[in-house]
């Protein structure tokens, strides 16, 4: 179903961020990283990365660990070199800079926030030293106190605040000095889950407030997808995908990507002409590049999976609105209930060995009365169908 | 873990940091600080070992003369050799000598008169032959020409050569290497006494709920604060030729083996036992737990969970007490008498004999399990970190009557060892005529009647106490620092590293002797700090250097590896964040640097007792030169002032502690 806007355009998700990524792309490049390698001994850590980051975008390297991602970071902030390869900040190659002369703020997962100094005296540390008025140097921290949402907290030591409050002091003394970049190592990592998705939402506020370009590493799928402009999705020291939170979670690059981000199924199948086979049955999709006769990986996520009951097939059946197709007899095996769907695991002689995880909505497992041992056929939309190379 | 499809690194120069201010700063102080310890540590032993290996002898073909007779017409040139061949003036043997060795040229010449008018004439064959005429050295192979008046004033200088021969000397001779087996005996046995005593003192301590627990921690440290030269001292009170408690030994001497073993025990129990009490502290209450619920018995528990959970601490204490005994010099110097010890050795051979090359030879061999000792327990320490973890329970001791019981008294036997060791020298200290007079008296404190350097040694030791706590706080605390939390220039931070882990293998007499041969070398152009409180101070710095560096180490690796970082990218230069942050977050450490090596500067013997000159004597040498004099009261009371002095630096620093921790720790408390 399509929502239509005023101006009739057809905005589904994909769009709207297709969108910003478009107007993203009027602004020039802030951050230029080009062929960058990282070597240790004979392990790679980072092969040939070239990266264009705009200015006031919010990436997320994501990751799993041992990826390059935090290598990647560091190389960025001066911290651990590059082997070979340049990086340009604002048009000037900071390549081999010391950190003290590049341009950003950085945030570590440990806050790192000095024990020994009050609040107030960790978030001017940046600001003393360079000849301001002390008066203009309390102003600022009393601004940037009341930013992160702690006014009156100054006089404090770091250990009397909560992790979460702690980490906002830590990007509140990133921030004063006001740095053309924003590096945010794992900044949610040792908090609680609640907390974490609080300050994801706040950073993220403060950072489109200030419109700093900003880096954030992170292994959690679900913090890149709701804090980032674009995901820079890494594996082995190489980008496996670079878009926004919506490409790369609905049209995953690699099969890398669709299995690290969300979950999906992956079957082993032989392509065909706009279409895959695997089980003992071919199912249309979309336009892809492999020859006939390829064997292939086809993937598709447990949510895209649609339940149409059983006996979908014969006409008048009425969950059918228009003419079905990669149509599936199953039979349910277990399901788990995970709060807002049930997970499934479906079985079906067409599917051979293999089981089906669909993800079924409360809503759809009443109308459809699923239980466990229901028989019912379900749809692999053709869209939803992704073919990645096979072999191995 | 990389991919099949790994494309090649392309070929080009790896990348390097442009440095900065800060690193350039950084580099410089590591420079500086390195180049202190190759100075102070590495170039002394350096010469030592290459000392050990040089013999001296007169080369006799390498001198050659003319004579004249009365009418001044020159004789054939004739070779020192050829002559010695003729008369055997000098015996083969006496040719062997010392760096020092000199050889007069008329030994060759019976019929020398330095009233003839006969002239002389000497060269060397090889331009290395060296001779002195007067205080004048001289060399070459140039002819020299003499009157007689002068030629009895020509001394010939030995040649050096390089081989084992000091150490075929070494162990040819069994008055020598008769002290490897007594040392080693010595420790050995101290040793085991000492880790049974104290690992029942820890336990009692960790794992009881006896009473005056704090008290016994208090006279446990006490041996810490005295010269191992004091237990020496108070044991032959009790137990000497004219020993109050004599007969307790039934006819056995405490002169010998039997004093240097219970000295040794005195002096290194607290150093076991802290070790040990460390150990079993860090024990988890879960362990326990589990094995009350496997039914197992206090016995099976003890050998299953608590030796086991403390057996690094036990392996470790061991070997520090160990190279204590092993290395220490004081006490077997005291009350070792005819019983030669490797230390003792060094300081007879050098002070003694002014073999200096022997001295050397049996310095080396000192290493040798010092060395060893010191490995082994590096090696154990770094499994020991392993084995803690943030989620252990501490244990809890219940109170058990018995048990407790039992407790106090084994620290009581300890405590009123401790106790009775020093209130014998306190007594020794302050009584008219011991055992005779028993009445009080402060006679023995007027040191400027003894020899031994006087009250004026006393104040050099506070200086030198002074001195070394400073600048060795700074020096350690900053090297550390430079090791700890500097990126990259890797080989040179190991290196560092190891540098300051050395000298904890080092014995004091080795490093002090090993200072004689570098610095007392005229063409060194440090030859100047020879003799000065200077030379005093970096011998001390650097004899306590390591532990002052593993705790400065232990302070800075509990500190946020991301503090630098941060400060660079907030553009501050690396001393800003050091002085603001890492100095006081690490103030504790830092004062107990300085307490530590304040303490030791006061009570080290061994390093310093080849290097102090008339002007920089030192209480703790005033102690063994009193006591070598015969005045062993005043040595007593000299220990005894070491001793007020220290437990009031003690006193001090836990004060100043106090103090300037509330003030700039205020942060600690939540």
């Amino acid at each position: 179903m399509r929502h239509e806007t005023l101006a009739g355009q057809p905005r589904t998700p994909t769009d709207v961020s297709a969108m910003t990524a478009a107007s993203l792309n009027v602004k020039p490049a802030y951050l230029e990283i080009s062929n960058v390698w990282k070597a240790f001994g004979d392990f790679h850590a980072l092969k040939d990365i070239s990266l264009d980051i705009r200015e006031g975008e919010f990436v997320c390297f994501l990751g799993p660990s041992g990826c390059g991602k935090t290598t990647l970071l560091r190389a960025i902030a001066g911290l651990d070199l590059q082997t070979r390869g340049t990086i340009r900040q604002g048009g000037k190659d900071v390549s081999t800079l010391p950190p003290s002369q590049r341009d950003y703020g950085i945030v570590f997962q440990s806050y790192a926030l000095f024990p020994n100094l009050t609040i107030s005296k960790n978030i001017a540390f940046g600001l003393e030293n360079t000849k301001r008025p002390r008066a203009e140097i309390e102003a600022r921290v009393t601004e940037l106190l009341k930013l992160v949402g702690l006014p009156e907290q100054g006089n404090k030591y770091p250990a009397q605040l909560s992790g979460g409050q702690q980490q906002r002091i830590a990007l509140a003394r990133a921030i004063a000095i006001s740095p053309g970049l924003l590096l945010l190592d794992e900044p949610l990592s040792a908090l609680d889950a609640k907390v974490r998705t609080h300050l994801r939402h706040e950073i993220k506020e403060l950072q489109r407030k200030l419109g700093v370009t900003t880096i954030m590493v992170t292994h959690d799928q679900e913090e890149a997808l709701s804090m980032a402009d674009r995901i820079v999705v890494m594996n082995h020291g190489v980008i496996e995908q670079i878009g926004s939170p919506t490409e790369i979670y609905r049209h995953p690059a690699t099969l890398f990507v669709a299995d690290f981000i969300g979950e999906a199924n992956k079957f082993k199948a032989t392509a065909e002409k706009g279409s895959v086979s695997f089980g003992s049955k071919t199912f249309k999709c979309a336009a892809h590049s492999f020859d006939a006769g390829v064997s292939v990986i086809v993937a598709i996520r447990p949510e895209d999976v649609i339940p149409h009951g059983p006996g979908a097939r014969s006409p008048g059946a009425p969950d059918v609105v228009k003419e079905p197709a990669n149509l599936l007899d199953v039979t349910i095996g277990e399901m788990e209930f995970l709060g807002s769907f049930w997970r499934t695991r479906l079985r079906g002689a067409d599917l051979g060995d293999e089981t089906l995880i669909a993800d079924f909505s409360i809503n759809a497992a009443r109308r459809l009365t699923l239980t466990e041992g229901t028989a019912l056929t379900v749809e692999l939309p053709e869209e939803r169908l992704l073919v990645y190379p096979g072999g191995q | 873990m990389a991919m099949a499809i790994d494309t090649a690194l392309p070929a080009g120069r790896t990348l390097k940091l442009a440095l900065d201010k800060d690193e350039l700063i950084k580099r410089g102080l590591m420079v500086v600080i390195a180049l202190y310890l190759i100075v102070a540590l590495a170039a002394p032993l350096y010469v030592m070992l290459s000392k050990s290996f040089s013999t001296y002898s007169f080369d006799l073909a390498r001198f050659e003369f003319q004579v004249s007779d009365a009418a001044g017409n020159w004789s054939e040139p004739v070779t020192a050799a050829a002559l010695n061949d003729k008369i055997a003036a000098v015996s083969p043997e006496a040719l062997a000598t010392n760096s020092d060795g000199r050889l007069q040229a008329t030994s060759f010449f019976p019929d020398f008169s330095f009233r003839s008018p006969v002239k002389y004439k000497i060269r060397g064959t090889s331009a290395d032959a060296s001779y002195l005429v007067g205080l004048q050295l001289h060399g070459g192979t140039e002819w020299r020409e003499l009157g007689s008046n002068e030629f009895r004033r020509v001394m010939l200088r030995p040649s050096r050569s390089i081989g084992l021969e000091n150490y075929t000397t070494y162990f040819s001779t069994p008055t020598l290497f008769r002290s490897i087996e007594n040392s080693v005996f010595i420790a050995f046995i101290s040793t085991i006494v000492t880790v049974g005593l104290a690992f029942g003192f820890a336990y009692a301590l960790n794992r009881s709920c006896m009473r005056f627990k704090d008290a016994f921690k208090l006279v446990a440290m006490v041996p810490i604060l005295v010269p191992s030269l004091l237990p020496g001292i108070a044991l032959i009170y009790l137990f000497g030729n004219q020993g109050m408690l004599k007969d307790l030994l039934m006819g056995a001497s405490i002169y010998g083996p039997l004093g240097i073993i219970v000295g040794s025990v005195f002096f290194a129990f607290p150093h076991a036992m802290i070790i040990i009490s460390t150990a079993l502290a860090i024990s988890d209450q879960r362990h326990y737990e589990a094995a009350a619920s496997l039914r197992a018995s206090n016995w099976r528990t003890f050998w299953t969970v608590t030796i086991p959970g403390a057996r690094y601490g036990l392996i470790s204490a061991a070997f520090v007490v160990f190279t204590l005994v092993i290395t220490d010099f004081g006490l077997p110097k005291v009350i070792g008498g005819q019983y030669n010890v490797l230390a003792v050795d060094i300081y007879k051979q050098v002070i003694g004999q002014q073999n200096f090359e022997m001295g050397a030879v049996v310095s080396v061999i000192l290493l040798v399990p010092a060395i060893a000792a010191f490995i082994v327990d590096r090696m154990v320490t770094k499994k020991q970190v392993a084995l803690l973890s943030a989620r252990s329970v501490p244990y809890q001791p219940k109170p058990s009557r018995r048990f407790d019981t039992l407790c106090l008294a084994w620290c009581s036997l300890i405590a009123v060892f401790i106790v009775g060791i020093m209130a014998t020298s306190q007594l020794a200290a302050v009584v008219k005529l011991w055992p005779y007079d028993l009445s009080f008296s402060l006679r023995h404190f007027a040191f400027d009647r003894m020899d031994g350097g006087g009250w004026a040694s006393y104040y050099n030791s506070i200086r030198l106490a002074g001195l070394t706590a400073v600048f060795g706080t700074i020096i350690v605390f900053v090297g550390a620092y430079m090791v700890e939390k500097t990126e990259g220039f890797r080989t040179g931070r190991s290196a560092f590293q190891f540098l300051a882990m050395l000298p904890m293998a080092v014995p004091g007499m080795v490093l002090g002797l090993a200072y004689i041969f570098f610095f007392n070398d005229p063409a060194n152009p440090l030859h100047a700090v020879y003799g000065t409180m200077t030379i005093l101070v970096v011998c001390t710095i650097t004899h306590f250097y390591t532990v002052g560096h593993l705790t400065a180490l232990t302070a800075l690796k509990q500190i946020d590896q991301e503090f630098e970082p941060v400060a660079a990218s907030l553009k501050q230069p690396f001393y800003r964040l050091f002085a603001r942050v890492t100095v006081p977050v690490c103030l504790p450490a830092i004062l107990e640097i300085s307490i530590y090596l304040f303490v030791n500067a006061m009570t080290t013997v061994s390093a310093v007792v080849f290097l102090y000159s008339k002007d920089t004597a030192l209480a703790s040498v005033a102690v063994l030169n009193m006591d070598d004099a015969g005045d062993v009261a005043p040595a007593a009371a000299m220990a005894m002032m070491i001793f007020y002095t220290n437990a009031a630096a003690r006193l001090i620093h836990l004060f100043l502690s106090k103090v300037l921790i509330a003030r700039t720790q205020a942060w600690r408390m939540r």
